[in-house]
């Protein structure tokens, strides 16, 4: 079957946060958060090998990090990093089926009970502590 | 192998990477908090981590859990993108690749630096 | 592009844009819309509007509908960008002086509005939607399997489906994997899994396992938030996913 028959929405639609509320973003944010830190963790990885060349070239690398813009990637990876395990947690548990809600005869105007407010509160729980440790990460960096 | 494991044996290893992993990276966090941050940082500190047998394990540990956790995220992603015998199996073996491209590059500086070889 | 005048009369309240997509692969490049002016009741459903311009102004345009009554799951179509049923919205609920309709995402286009189900069906059939066991209750001498309202609410709620694809159209994951089985078949699974009579779990479970199966589901939810008879596709699913992470027995 040709991809253009198929009519999918492709990665526009994927990726489009406007029509499926929070759950929907949730998703987006975990995706998009998982890709960057595995890039900076294979920077990371990378960068620390510095330290094989001795002081001089850990000195190096300290400095890049050092930077206004390298505390601003460092900041987000943090942000990434909190919300990427808490709703990762989330979604685990989800995942299991543990807080989705319990089977009911359905009736109008069908709310779905899996996307329930325990969700919700996790979502935005993963959202508020990733600022604020992108927060403290800031103060931290910029308090030395 | 991969092409062989059930996807649910796969991504239970996901789940499990990634919870030992987000206790194992705090532990790799405080560590930098247990002095001021930039003094954590500095070489001979440095140096003394990885020297201490146990801090350079648990960097190993860390070093493998987060590439199989990290490229098995990658290949789901991939997987979803696109379909197509050829592509799925380019993508399952090249995250293999570079997962085990990733843990020798990390292993090599742990293993060299614990050794004094700096 | 043909602009068109309402010839709708009677009690009429409000007047609204109805911008229907026409296409057919045979030889159309892309989508164009074919816009009229309706006027219509509180009560007018997109369908309805729909069938209006088929009867006033353009015969041609093609839309599957039958029970008229968020029954039988033919017309679901994307209405003002979210997948909804033609039959089951009412213009009034949209809040818009336009209305959109297009065909279902994540379904390949037969002509304007109408899609093609087969993958649907083809996935609904791969799970088994039916009793596996090794007796029969058809049989002579044999009891109806019995089960209690408690077993029975256990998956009634995921029998209200009415395969009219909206989950489908709606999953982040079907957007771009043409091999996902989606979250229809995926609820059906666990439609059956769940019912007290059925012994076929396991094979169900194996047929999932698999790398475009359940694990292709990040349960975003979307396709409970579209669902127009609150079957909840992400709540099955992710009990489903309990049975294969050892949560549930």
């Amino acid at each position: 079957m040709e991809p253009k028959d198929e009519n999918k929405e492709g990665i526009g639609g994927m990726i489009n946060p406007r029509r499926y509320g929070i759950e929907r973003v949730a998703y987006i944010l975990m995706r998009l958060s998982g890709l960057g830190l595995l890039a900076y963790f294979i920077g990371h990885i990378y960068e620390t090998s510095s330290i094989l060349k001795g002081e001089v070239g850990w000195a190096e690398f300290l400095e890049l990090t050092q930077t206004n813009e390298g505390h601003a990637v460092l900041a987000i990876v943090i942000g990434m990093c909190v919300f990427h395990t808490v709703n990762g947690i989330r979604v685990m548990l989800g995942h299991g089926g543990v807080g989705v809600g319990r089977p009911a005869r359905p009736d109008y105007p069908y709310l779905p009970a899996s996307q329930n407010s325990r969700h919700k509160m996790g979502i935005y729980s993963a959202i508020v502590l990733a600022a604020i440790a992108m927060l403290y990460g800031l103060a931290v960096m910029y308090g030395e | 192998m991969v092409n062989k494991m059930r996807e649910s044996v796969i991504m239970k290893i996901h789940y499990g990477t990634a919870l030992a992993a987000v206790a194992l990276v705090a532990v790799h966090i405080l560590m930098r908090l247990t002095q001021s941050f930039a003094e954590s940082l500095e070489y001979e500190n440095v140096i003394a981590n990885y020297q201490f047998l146990p801090y350079a394990g648990m960097l190993e540990i860390i070093l493998i859990l987060l590439s199989i956790h990290g490229f098995n995220g990658l290949r789901v992603i991939l997987l979803e993108l696109k379909q197509g015998r050829a592509y799925e199996k380019a993508v399952s073996y090249g995250c293999i690749a570079g997962m085990i491209g990733l843990i020798a590059y990390g292993s090599r500086t742990i293993f060299m630096v614990n050794m004094g070889m700096v | 592009m043909a602009q068109v005048s309402s010839v709708a009369e009677g009690k009429t309240t409000k007047s609204v844009t109805l911008r229907i997509a026409r296409y057919n692969p045979k030889h159309d490049s892309k989508k164009q819309f074919m816009e009229f002016n309706l006027q219509y009741e509180r009560w007018t459903t997109v369908l309805e509007a729909i069938l209006d311009v088929k009867k006033h102004f353009d015969h041609s345009v093609a839309v599957r509908y039958s029970c008229r009554q968020a029954t039988c799951g033919s017309c679901g179509m994307i209405i003002n960008g979210k997948p909804r049923l033609a039959c089951f919205t009412k213009i009034s609920e949209l809040e818009s002086d336009v209305v959109t309709v297009e065909p279902m995402n994540n379904f390949p286009i037969i002509r304007d509005l109408a899609v093609k189900f087969e993958r649907l069906f083809d996935t609904h059939h791969k799970i088994k939607p039916y009793l596996i066991r090794d007796d029969s209750e058809i049989t002579s001498n044999e009891k109806e399997f019995l089960q209690s309202p408690e077993e029975l609410e256990n998956y009634i709620q995921f029998a209200n489906c009415i395969k009219c694809g909206l989950c489908n159209s709606a999953c982040p994951t079907m957007a771009t994997d043409s091999s996902f089985i989606g979250p229809q078949a995926l609820a059906q699974a666990y439609r059956y899994v769940a019912d007290s009579r059925d012994k076929g779990k396991d094979s169900r479970l194996k047929i999932i396992d698999d790398s475009h199966g359940i694990w292709r589901c990040h349960f975003a939810g979307s396709c409970s938030q579209v669902c127009p008879k609150g079957v909840d596709p992400a709540m099955g699913i992710q009990f489903l996913r309990g049975y294969m992470l050892g949560f549930r027995s």
